[in-house]
């Protein structure tokens, strides 16, 4: 690129909405501290939508096997504190490693192939997993779950306590560190091209972008992400169930992610937040009427937005908060 | 959605969670944790309907205080929703007492609770003999595996049959109950020739009862969670032939739960398996149980063994709270629960205060139809068993 | 261990041939409409429903429930492409996934309030139960009724797709829709009817499917893995693709089962992502 003007890249200033946002967030622990443990699950379900951004917002992958990576970091953190290696922060960093692998080893199926056949091969990775999981019960408990695990004091010094508001800075300070880390990514030329790609990725290779290479790293990056919401999951329950690898979650997650608009980043902490809220309130009162009503707001969503869901809410974002939106 | 409005809305949304409850100084509250909806949703409901008949008969108050009860769905077999939701009755909802548990998982995620909060954990269905070893908290008043299935492995060594294929559902009561039934059965000359696990969720009877099938053996024993998987699988097992071909059905109680017997129809009748509890148990306080849960809980209702536990874990929180005069202790309630001995619907009952497990008798039963419907006709019994997945070695 | 073979490749067909019914409607119209329709178990639970409804409250014999579940089935098909997938054709994958998961989801809770959360009870007539000794092979009774059924449906599928005017539109909007269109073919009315078929054969699947899989309120989800895997394997819009990956399906599931309980349903989904990887486009297109 050298000899042309700089480019000018997206506003890197903080919007003051962002930053109340995170500050709101901070403040929790002080304002509900009778709420943590659902407050804990909102932030991890949060960092893991947040991954899934980076390749459906950012990158057009309709991924329903999301969970996979989710799952695989789990039960990384989950085995080594069962086996004795209880340090939470490297229980992380394993997690990361578990999850971008199993993401960058289906990566190679899940970039090629039409919409149609990369649904069913994430949705097909997910499913084996989950039943891999299932059968290696020696290892991972199967339906019983992992538990008996041992996670030690946060950094040395802080317990995961009952009202957990340990569980609650940990996840907090992970979610803020890893949405400074995307934020980076995507106003950066790599981040840009990734919109490129996802809008006419016919054009890209024209332009001298290696489109594959590009969908496979941020593919990976994801699931590293994916794998630490994961650890964080069973860190600070100190438990895990099969369920972190099952469909309901990689569906649950689409459905957060795009409640709160893919392609911006804040889409899925907002998505996750509004969604488990509700669902808490509402599962509580009648399981029955929360799938209901999900349902139907899905397929009013579908229908009132003309253009498609992820357009119509960036459109009305744009004009609202101008560049920063994007 | 612009950023302003969405934190606004969070904040209000989460503004919108129950303000902390208030704590009322009268009042002993007891989390019931079970499964409400879904695939297992009557054991929830056995297990409450077994709790109301016993406040029916003793009311609702206890050393001058009133006991409340919290319910929560777990949905199914989900340990990490149980989990929470216990975490919730601990830290939000304060209870006392958290009881409840229909299935294994959900109480095995919940037990390392129970030791942090110090809260007593009374376990009133979960079947799997290392529950009560997760914590010194945690008191059973259902049954273990291996305790219902050793007197069935040694009834049939005794009566002519030699040669079984074991079917069980993978999970740990399951494995627990094929476990205990290969130790007892092979110990009394018996042979196992082959053995298969199904999955918990969703299970396929047909190519596993084809299986059984194809070993010919003298009898097929059966363990699958009580209720629908039953009915599924008695299905398939007359669908396939195996009764026309003289193989026998046998297993612990579970497979001709109470609950469903009646539904499952004649296909049942002759069908031996040895459990705790039968509806048609013939004493005094079986006879005041029935009538009682049928006040509570609608004409015709039958109680089957969740409720009969329910029933029973209620009997014994009501005791802790009178022995204790109201003024709850965890320790000194566990206490009173070590050797806390019970004339229960089902026979005498007893915790035995090493293992906090229960120690009761068990029976072999016929299903036969007696006039009111299906029952299982107890004919035998092995009085005092304590759980065998403990006390061997 | 062999001599169980014929039994359990017999069950297997069985099995695929149940898959078959309830798939080839979703593979017809994705291949048409290019619509990735995740609700289509919706459709065959309504028919299953509608089959116990009929035995239980109004007394109607098991076989006459069949084509009301057909039916029914159908019209909700029908209504439903007309009032809201129709405009939906041209969005993008995640809307109609969006859309799918949303009716899907308001199926199963509109089941489960209606009639719970339980597997429904359903009998099936004497005469369809037991087994017959076929050439020393055990075969069920109802399963063979099952086989037997479904090769006559196929028949005259591949009858009406390959025979008739109807079907000749059809194979002609699979091909190219838009140049249909230009000959003067009425393209919105072959998607209406095909999807009004599709999701009847659905329904009377999912009659027939009482017997062998349960009917409870979550069985669009349950088996929507299964149809989805069909399809994508098989080639959508293909008939014959259709067939011969549910009945490799259906085998494999059994065979599986049988052999190596172990392995359980994980032998399906592996064999699906080796499938995928071999043939991205379907059996039908080939290897690439």
């Amino acid at each position: 690129m050298s000899g042309f003007a700089a480019v000018r890249l997206p506003d890197a200033r903080w919007h003051p909405a962002e930053v109340a946002f995170w500050v709101a967030l901070a403040a929790a622990p002080f304002v509900f501290p009778g709420h943590l443990v659902l407050g804990s699950q909102v932030l991890i379900t949060g960092l893991f939508a947040l991954s899934l951004d980076l390749i459906l917002g950012y990158a057009g992958i309709v991924s329903l096997g999301h969970a996979a990576m989710f799952g695989a970091g789990a039960y990384t953190a989950g085995l080594l504190a069962r086996h004795g290696w209880g340090e939470p922060l490297s229980g992380l960093a394993a997690a990361a490693v578990a999850g971008a692998a199993i993401a960058w080893a289906t990566s190679f199926i899940a970039v090629r192939g039409g919409d149609l056949t990369r649904l069913m091969v994430t949705l097909g990775i997910g499913l084996m997993l989950y039943e891999a999981a299932n059968q290696a019960a020696r290892v991972t408990g199967g339906v019983d779950g992992l538990s008996d695990m041992a996670v030690r004091d946060l950094l040395g010094v802080f317990p995961f306590d009952l009202a957990g508001r340990t569980a609650y800075v940990y996840s907090f300070a992970v979610l803020f560190a890893v949405f400074l880390v995307c934020r980076r990514i995507v106003r950066s030329p790599f981040g840009l091209s990734l919109r490129g790609i996802r809008d006419g990725a016919r054009r890209m290779p024209a332009l001298g972008s290696p489109v594959r290479r590009r969908l496979i790293a941020i593919y990976s990056v994801s699931g590293a992400i994916a794998g630490i919401a994961g650890a964080l999951l069973a860190q600070t329950t100190q438990f895990v169930g099969l369920e972190v690898l099952g469909f309901a979650r990689s569906a649950d997650l689409l459905v957060m992610l795009v409640l709160g608009g893919a392609g911006w980043l804040y889409g899925g902490l907002i998505g996750a937040a509004l969604f488990m809220v509700a669902q808490n309130q509402l599962s509580s009162m009648n399981p029955v009427y929360w799938q209901f009503w999900l349902g139907l707001l899905l397929v009013a969503m579908v229908f009132v937005a003309r253009g498609g869901v992820v357009g119509a809410i960036g459109l009305a974002r744009e004009r609202i908060l101008g560049r920063a939106a994007r | 959605m612009n950023l302003v409005n969405a934190t606004a809305a969070v904040i209000a949304g989460a503004a919108l969670l129950f303000a902390a409850p208030a704590r009322a100084e009268g009042t002993i509250k007891v989390g019931l944790v079970a499964e409400f909806s879904g695939p297992f949703a009557g054991y929830g409901k056995q297990i409450q309907n077994g709790i109301k008949a016993y406040m029916k008969q003793h009311g609702d108050t206890v050393a001058g205080k009133k006991v409340e009860l919290v319910l929560k769905d777990t949905t199914g077999p989900s340990p990490e929703i149980a989990k929470r939701l216990a975490q919730d009755l601990i830290t939000h909802d304060k209870v006392d007492f958290i009881a409840g548990f229909g299935l294994t998982p959900n109480a095995l995620a919940v037990a390392p609770l129970a030791t942090q909060a110090k809260t007593p954990m009374i376990i009133m269905n979960a079947a799997s003999s290392v529950i009560t070893t997760k914590s010194p908290y945690i008191a059973r008043f259902s049954m273990t595996l291996p305790q219902v299935t050793e007197p069935i492995a040694l009834w049939s060594a005794k009566n002519a049959i030699k040669k079984v294929f074991t079917i069980v559902s993978d999970y740990a009561p399951g494995i627990d109950a094929e476990t205990a039934f290969l130790k007892a059965f092979s110990s009394h000359g018996g042979q196992v020739v082959g053995s298969v696990r199904v999955p918990l969720r969703n299970p396929d009877f047909a190519p596993f009862v084809q299986r059984a099938k194809d070993a010919k053996p003298d009898a097929v024993f059966i363990f699958v969670p009580a209720g629908e998987q039953g009915i599924a699988f008695v299905k398939a097992f007359t669908e396939r032939g195996l009764q026309k071909a003289g193989i026998k059905l046998i297993g612990p109680g579970d497979v001709v739960d109470d609950d469903v017997l009646e539904a499952m129809g004649d296909a049942t009748i002759g069908i031996i398996t040895t459990h705790h509890y039968s509806a048609a148990h013939d004493s005094k306080e079986n006879a005041a149980f029935r009538k009682a849960y049928a006040e509570a809980n609608g004409e015709g209702t039958r109680p089957n063994f969740m409720a009969v536990a329910g029933y029973d874990g209620m009997a014994a929180i009501y005791q802790v709270v009178k022995s204790l005069d109201g003024k709850m202790d965890a320790d000194r309630a566990m206490q009173v629960i070590k050797g806390l001995r019970l004339e229960s619907p089902r026979g005498t009952i007893y915790i035995d205060p090493e293992t906090r497990d229960i120690v009761q008798s068990v029976y072999v039963r016929r299903v036969e139809r007696l006039q009111g419907g299906l029952y299982n006709v107890e004919f035998d019994k092995f009085p005092n068993v304590k759980d065998p997945g403990k006390t061997a070695p | 261990m062999f001599t169980s073979l014929p039994g359990v490749l017999f069950d297997g067909v069985a099995y695929g041939s149940l898959l078959f019914l309830m798939s080839i409607g979703l593979s017809v119209t994705m291949g048409l409409m290019r619509f990735i329709n995740l609700a289509h178990g919706a459709f065959a639970m309504l028919g299953g429903y509608v089959c116990v409804v009929g035995m239980a409250r109004l007394g109607v014999p098991f076989l006459a429930t069949l084509p009301l579940a057909f039916l029914a089935a159908a019209a909700a098909g029908a209504v439903l492409e007309r009032a809201l997938y129709r405009r939906l054709y041209r969005r993008g994958p995640l809307d109609q996934v969006l859309f799918s998961l949303g009716l899907t989801l308001m199926s199963v809770a509109g089941a489960t309030y209606v009639w719970g959360s339980g597997q429904q009870p359903m009998h099936l007539p004497g005469f369809l139960l037991g087994q017959v000794r076929v050439l020393g092979v055990d075969l069920g009774i109802y399963r063979l009724f099952l086989v037997a059924l479904v090769a006559t449906i196929t028949a005259a599928l591949v009858l009406l797709v390959r025979r008739t005017r109807f079907g000749a539109r059809l194979r002609a909007s699979v091909d190219d829709a838009q140049a249909s269109a230009g000959l003067g073919i009425d393209v919105t009315r072959v998607f209406s009817v095909t999807f009004a078929l599709g999701s009847g054969l659905a329904g009377l699947g999912g009659a027939l499917a009482i017997d062998v899989l349960g009917l409870d309120p979550t069985f669009p989800l349950k088996y929507l893995v299964y149809f989805l895997l069909v399809v994508v394997v098989g080639g959508a819009g293909s008939i014959a693709g259709t067939l011969a990956a549910s009945l490799l399906l259906g085998l494999f599931d059994v065979s599986g089962k049988y052999y190596v309980p172990a392995a359980g349903a994980f032998v399906i989904y592996a064999l699906m992502v080796v499938l995928l990887l071999l043939f991205p486009g379907g059996l039908r297109r080939g290897a690439r």
